[in-house]
């Protein structure tokens, strides 16, 4: 997954990266194939090239190696809002076949069932990068008919709601997660199956997907990972993990 | 202006203010906050960007009857449990809460140091942030006719921040990661700062944020006072407490010995701001 994830950045792109899986398959991507990827995080460091992946969104380590360090307004309002960041990474707690993401609430707003962390900048990023890339594991707790709470909006319910809502970056573009690629139909905006990674059936992927999933004519079996990519990935996280 | 945290906080923070603690990740301002516990103040309004463990500790402790936010976590742990508690289950005291995205916030902000009423953004659009804020409504721009999210200004009573050093006068200095600090301050009714080391003379440092005196009420010299988060050039984030607060923050036993434990420690002020 975090690999899948590297190959969906080019080289020279600029690149909006939170925590976790999106920082780990940036950090890859810089290391392998995208020697030149400007990494923001929201933090305000932009243009960072962190020796060792850091913890939190504000470690020192993205700081000491950043081109510049800029306050929280100036990277949201005349980075993001700007429309200067090519492609945005996010997770999601939960995630609809158009792609719409929830990060706030399991259950009712009011009264949750489970109370996540919430927004933070994923609504900016969602609705003013040049295009998004979600990373979530497959499940059918994750792969939800309908989200609980919009944290952050996809393809809303189809196409011209983005237009209509005035959100100026394409959206998701591809949806990666353990077992294959999602990427939208271009007339109905509908997450469609396209790829399955090694040793994964169509089957599987439907059986983890909360809603009838479509699948592409002949969906791509994802090239398993290069030597290099592996032994890049161990020595960010310490572990061999897709 | 320069005053023992203890005092510092008797003077300028009362109960029932709208208090906002701001650090993003780096400088937070996390033994202000335990001060805040010790005196026992209730009914904050605490406004944060990205509440993490200091506001648990303070949600936990019933200081809080309101959270303005727009990120509630432990960065790179997992949840905020005392928060979690306290917005499910209503223990140790019911905790409403506001919740915006950070450019809302980071707006929001900007427009209360600005003086201005609100601030414009693009987005929030098609978000369900919108239908549970009362605080988000749109505005058409009068030239372009497109039409905006509006957030009103933040207006703190009391912003408290840290930063790496001081002078005699209160003037402040702070560099690395500056996230909304400034913003935040300039905002604010009052401000404390708790700073690493007071010095004579405020060498520039490439990349600074310097705080002039005449916007800041009191200093108070905290070494150490940003941990487990971390002071640029001072010392690390100590990411091993962040990751072991998770099970102290998770079990109310636990947390109320945390408690207990805190409330019987004295300050970590020193009482004159002397260079260390």
């Amino acid at each position: 997954m975090t690999v899948a994830a590297a190959r969906a950045l080019g080289d020279g792109m600029s690149c909006f990266v939170g925590i976790g899986l999106p920082s780990t398959a940036a950090n890859l991507a810089r290391r392998t194939h995208a020697p030149g990827l400007w990494m923001i995080y929201e933090s305000g460091t932009l243009g960072t090239v962190p020796a060792h992946l850091p913890l939190s969104i504000g470690d020192g380590v993205l700081a000491e190696s950043a081109d510049a360090v800029v306050s929280v307004p100036e990277v949201f309002n005349l980075w993001l809002q700007a429309g200067r960041i090519d492609v945005g990474f996010l997770g999601a707690a939960q995630i609809d076949r158009y792609a719409n993401i929830n990060t706030t609430v399991i259950g009712d707003y009011a009264d949750p069932k489970v109370r996540l962390p919430g927004a933070g900048g994923a609504p900016e990023i969602a609705a003013s990068c040049g295009e998004v890339v979600i990373i979530v594991r497959h499940s059918t707790r994750a792969f939800v008919d309908r989200v609980d709470f919009v944290t952050s909006v996809g393809h809303g319910s189809g196409p011209g709601d983005r237009e209509r809502l005035g959100l100026r970056g394409r959206g998701p573009t591809r949806v990666i997660t353990d077992l294959g690629v999602l990427e939208p139909d271009p007339d109905t905006r509908e997450l469609v199956l396209t790829g399955v990674h090694p040793g994964v059936t169509v089957d599987e992927v439907r059986a983890a997907t909360g809603w009838d999933l479509r699948v592409a004519p002949d969906p791509e079996t994802t090239p398993e990972p290069t030597t290099t990519e592996l032994s890049v990935l161990r020595s960010l996280t310490g572990t061999g993990a897709r | 202006m320069i005053a023992p945290l203890d005092e510092a906080i008797a003077e300028l923070v009362h109960d029932g203010d709208t208090v906002a603690l701001e650090g993003f990740t780096h400088l937070i301002p996390v033994e202000a906050g335990h001060e805040i516990i010790r005196q026992g103040l209730r009914d904050l309004t605490l406004v944060r960007m990205t509440p993490d463990i200091v506001y648990d500790r303070m949600i936990g402790a019933g200081c809080a009857r309101r959270l303005v936010f727009s990120w509630g976590g432990n960065p790179g742990v997992g949840s905020l449990h005392r928060f979690r508690d306290a917005v499910t289950t209503g223990w140790p005291v019911p905790l409403e809460i506001e919740e915006h995205s950070h450019a809302g916030m980071a707006n929001r902000y900007l427009a209360g140091a600005s003086g201005l009423p609100f601030a414009v953004l693009r987005g929030y659009s098609g978000t369900d942030l919108v239908a549970h804020n009362p605080h988000i409504k749109t505005v058409v721009c009068p030239f372009t006719g497109q039409e905006l999210a509006a957030v009103p200004a933040l207006n703190p009573d009391v912003t408290v921040i840290h930063a790496q050093r001081a002078d005699r006068a209160g003037n402040v200095q702070m560099w690395g990661i500056i996230g909304i600090q400034k913003e935040a301050a300039l905002a604010a009714d009052r401000v404390l700062v708790t700073v690493e080391e007071v010095v004579d003379t405020l060498e520039p440092v490439p990349g600074q944020v310097v705080l002039p005196a005449r916007v800041v009420d009191r200093v108070s010299v905290v070494p150490g006072g940003a941990a487990p988060s971390y002071a640029h050039g001072y010392y690390e984030r100590d990411n091993e407490a962040y990751r072991s607060w998770d099970a102290v923050g998770r079990d109310r036993e636990a947390f109320t010995r945390w408690l207990a434990d805190l409330t019987a420690t004295a300050p970590a002020a020193t009482p004159e701001g002397t260079a260390l």
